[in-house]
């Protein structure tokens, strides 16, 4: 990994809203420490960004500590591990039985979970389900055999930690040669970073949820629709979102207006460098350890064939673009001939985006991208499978697919064909009968989806149509079939549930704290069918676990630790319960999951 | 229900349609929660949409497509069926002791917001009003302290504080239960206080409050609210608030009926979510025998009213 120097850019003189979202080109470095700061870090090392370390072996030793970082002009602490953002990379091979020694210098509780790592629950470290967490000042060692290859990461479990800069790569490294050849190999780890206090963050959110969205519909907006389209059209264009009091906006709670979108630690004025040579293959191990990010992210000039998604091996595909969010990984290869290429990750909500540079040499740079415009959420967003075709029309070209809607004639259809599956004998199809929960009638929830989609080949709300080729979940195939050839022998339908206007998450419109935990039978395989009624895409982590997603008829496509939930879609994969405890199973945006939008699982 | 509400900007809104769907405040929070009722797999029993108009602007009743609100019908999936008697607490691999995960939907918070702050500017002389919300506790329950009043020539005018349980109800609706003390000019008055306040279709932020008192006293306080987003920062703001009264309360200057009502308009600027400066203009009056007594003091009946002040919440 080449180091960073982020010194070769000047900084531009931009106001200074400017500089908040793009950041200081000498991100981690600090500049202008104010008295009272300086004191706290007194003898304490500057964070180190851009270039995380690289530890391998057998035997690790990690201190999770406080160091100041300035990303933003700002002095402020972060958490981190080994004085780094990110945290040092962990290189670690396949067949190997590692020892990760922990120690938490904060005066907090720490932990830290291995994010998709197949090992026993008392070493997958989140508090108070697999073990009680590292108190202050004490060490736990972690052991675990490692029974898979590809890209990874690991991250605190522990309040608001992740966010606050504790997230590094872990990369399984295969015994025998990996069938995917590159000549070059870097991380590229996306996260966003926040000046503010999460936990206050998450406090005004409880008070206004729209806090940070500064695309909300205006006056403005309505003039110009009436002058475009006519006063009817745009009067009905809004009729839905008002009469339900939704908003179309709605893509993130966090946006730049307070968030950093950060590239292996650093801004995008710091621009994060790889280097390679005219006509290598370089292999680009995307990471998303954000906490409340989805990226959307490109390389203007160069097609990427993903090789890789959530560390297990795919059937090449070749895209332009491809959305992930919290918790995911796609590995890509890509063949670079030109001088320098911009890596492009603009933020779902198209507040900002984090940048950095594949170049032949230090101090380069390429053209960087503007924003996409802002698109609203379409009726297919809050409503589901009225019609796919009809997707990413405006919603008035929808109102024609909606008069069979009242009728539930299409959900009694499916329904009825899921069950002639099932007396059948095998579940060979993920049912289509929406079944809603007692607990989602009521003050916890905003909507219910009562005709949800489930195509995957929706690259999703400001992808689509884009005139670039864009990956889906649909375009995901894992080489070698799934794990466990059995079908499902039964079915758990959980539904992905909030009220955006109180600020509430949770699953079956419960959140966790009043919630029982999921059972599953020691050895048996279950489909998990997850429902999404809100208007927001959920990443949706199973611990312990692998995820295999299967299309609508029931055929496998891929193997997952963190699946894409969209909003309206039902997703169904199939889980082989062959992990025995207690694991967790939640929302990867972090202050989802901290709402509630987290299940217990229990294996026994 | 949390105190600030956004809104949207969709359509210009006048004090006239303001005022319309503030008195029927009640019907609107009833087919809210009465909405709904059937699930997939039920054909029939959501209402088919009955308007057939040209498809331009043929426009659905969204809000009765059982999407919303309602109650759970009889063969609702049980949440809990899954866990085969397990609990968070118990059951194999459990950690020993009571539970230590605890995530934020069991934490309490809290906010405290001045609406309105303001200096008021009439032909008869100048007051200082306020109009605070702060409340602090879960999503679903929570302590709700509502204060208002006048202060003209350093002195008390007017104040209504209000003591509350908050307790949702629907996704969009709380009721309020409580105790209201009135004090100022006149006698204070002490009354309990039953009311419901949320999110009406359309953005409207309502607040229907019945009051109980001594002596056979009832009140009824509407006020309603939107907020109209001219840019992002720039924000129009509707406001509306009737009062009416069963019996007259002379010491008080209040007859029965209609007693008062107030239509304001407040143009804020937005520095940031928590801190917006505003002008406005705000037309009073007063009705019935509360106009009489007013009249009988010297005072005017009908008032305008400029304002200059602060909205803020921390």
């Amino acid at each position: 990994m080449p180091s960073l120097s982020p010194f070769h850019l000047p900084l531009p003189l931009m106001p200074s809203r400017r500089r908040f979202v793009r950041g200081l080109v000498a991100g981690g470095v600090m500049v202008g420490l104010s008295p009272w700061v300086r004191a706290a870090a007194q003898g304490l090392a500057d964070t180190r960004t851009g270039a995380a370390p690289v530890l391998s072996g057998t035997n690790i030793d990690l201190v999770v500590a406080e160091s100041p970082v300035n990303f933003t002009g700002t002095p402020r602490m972060a958490t981190t591990i080994n004085g780094s953002i990110p945290a040092p990379t962990l290189k670690l091979r396949e067949g190997d039985t590692v020892t990760i020694r922990v120690t938490n210098r904060l005066r907090e509780a720490t932990s830290i979970h291995w994010h998709g790592i197949i090992l026993p629950y008392q070493m997958d470290g989140v508090p108070g389900i697999s073990f009680q967490g590292i108190p202050p000042g004490e060490t736990f060692t972690y052991q675990f055999r490692l029974e898979q290859t590809g890209t990874y990461w690991y991250h605190s479990h522990s309040g608001m930690q992740e966010q606050t800069g504790m997230y590094g790569a872990l990369i399984v490294e295969p015994r025998e040669a990996d069938p995917i050849r590159a000549d070059r190999d870097y991380v590229v780890q996306l996260s966003d970073w926040t000046d503010e206090d999460p936990m206050r963050v998450l406090a005004k959110l409880k008070v206004q949820s729209d806090y940070y969205n500064y695309h909300q519909p205006t006056a403005i907006d309505f003039f110009r629709d009436v002058a475009d389209m006519g006063l009817s059209r745009a009067l009905d264009k809004r009729a839905m979102w008002n009469q339900m009091r939704m908003n179309p906006t709605d893509l993130a709670d966090l946006s730049g207006a307070t968030l950093t979108y950060l590239m292996n630690g650093v801004t995008p004025a710091g621009n994060w460098t790889g280097l390679f040579r005219p006509g290598e293959r370089v292999r680009l191990r995307f990471i998303n350890g954000a906490a409340n990010t989805f990226y959307d992210v490109r390389i203007p000039g160069l097609k990427m064939t993903v090789v890789q998604s959530d560390g297990q091996n795919v059937e090449p595909v070749t895209v332009d673009e491809f959305r992930f969010g919290p918790g995911e990984t796609y590995d890509v290869i890509v063949t670079p001939r030109e001088d320098a290429y911009t890596i492009f990750a603009q933020s779902m909500d198209r507040t900002g985006f984090a940048r950095g540079t594949l170049a032949v040499r230090e101090g380069l740079s390429a053209a960087v991208p503007a924003l996409d415009p802002v698109e609203w959420l379409t009726m297919a967003d809050m409503m589901g499978a009225m019609d796919h075709a009809a997707m990413g029309h405006d919603m008035p070209g929808m109102k024609h697919d909606m008069s069979g809607m009242n009728h539930g004639a299409m959900a009694m259809d499916h329904g009825q064909h899921a069950m002639h599956g099932m007396t059948g004998g095998a579940m060979a199809k993920p049912s289509a009968t929406v079944r809603h929960a007692r607990t989602e009638y009521g003050p916890s929830t905003d909507m219910r989806v009562d005709m949800p989609r489930t195509n995957l080949d929706d690259p999703g709300i400001g992808l689509r149509n884009n005139g670039r080729r864009v990956l889906t979940l649909a375009d995901l195939r894992t080489i070698g079939g799934p794990l466990d050839p059995r079908g499902a022998e039964r079915e758990i339908e959980l539904h992905l549930t909030g009220n955006m206007e109180r600020y509430t998450w949770s699953l079956d419109g419960l959140e966790f704290g009043k919630s029982t935990p999921v059972h599953l039978k020691y050895g048996e395989r279950v489909r998990v069918i997850l429902h999404n009624d809100t208007m927001m895409t959920h990443p949706m982590h199973l611990h312990g676990m692998w995820s295999e997603v299967e299309t609508p008829d029931g055929q496998f496509l891929v193997r997952r630790h963190t699946i894409p939930v969209q909003p309206a879609q039902r997703v169904s994969f199939l889980v082989t319960a062959d992990a025995l405890g207690r694991w967790a199973w939640h929302c990867h945006l972090m202050l989802h999951m901290d709402m509630g939008m987290f299940r217990e699982v229990v294996v026994s | 229900m949390k105190l600030i509400k956004r809104r949207f900007a969709m359509k210009p809104c006048s004090l006239f349609t303001a005022a319309l769907v503030l008195l029927g405040a009640a019907p609107v929070w009833a087919q809210t929660t009465m909405e709904g009722g059937g699930h997939a797999g039920h054909p029939g029993t959501a209402p088919a949409p009955t308007r057939a108009e040209s498809p331009a602007s043929a426009t659905m009743d969204y809000g009765s497509m059982n999407m919303q609100g309602g109650p759970a019908p009889a063969d609702a999936r049980d949440p809990h069926a899954y866990s085969n008697g397990l609990t968070l607490e118990s059951g194999p691999y459990a950690l020993p002791g009571p539970r230590q995960l605890r995530l934020s939907d069991e934490h309490a918070f809290g906010s405290v917001l001045l609406d309105r702050l303001e200096r008021v500017y009439t032909k008869d002389g100048n007051a200082t009003a306020y109009d605070a919300q702060a409340w602090f506790g879960g999503t679903y329950d929570r302590l709700v302290l509502k204060a208002e009043g006048d202060v003209a020539k350093g002195k008390l005018e007017e104040a209504r504080t209000e003591v509350l349980w908050g307790h949702a109800i629907a996704s969009y609706w709380d009721t309020q239960l409580g105790v209201r003390q009135d004090s100022g000019t006149g006698p204070d008055r002490t009354w309990l206080a039953f009311g419901i306040r949320g999110l009406a279709p359309y953005w409207f932020n309502v607040d229907a409050t019945a009051y109980v008192g001594s002596s056979g006293r009832t009140a009824l306080r509407l006020s309603g609210e939107y907020e109209l987003l001219l840019t992002q920062r720039l924000i129009l703001q509707p406001r509306m608030e009737v009062n009416l009264y069963r019996q007259r309360d002379e010491a008080r200057g209040l007859g029965s009926g209609l007693a008062d009502a107030a239509a304001g308009l407040r143009l804020r600027y937005e520095f940031s979510r928590q801190f917006a400066p505003y002008v406005g203009v705000e037309w009073a009056g007063k009705f019935g025998q509360t106009a009489d007594f007013a009249r009988a003091e010297g005072q005017r009946t009908r008032e305008t009213r400029y304002v200059v002040g602060v909205r803020l919440w921390f």
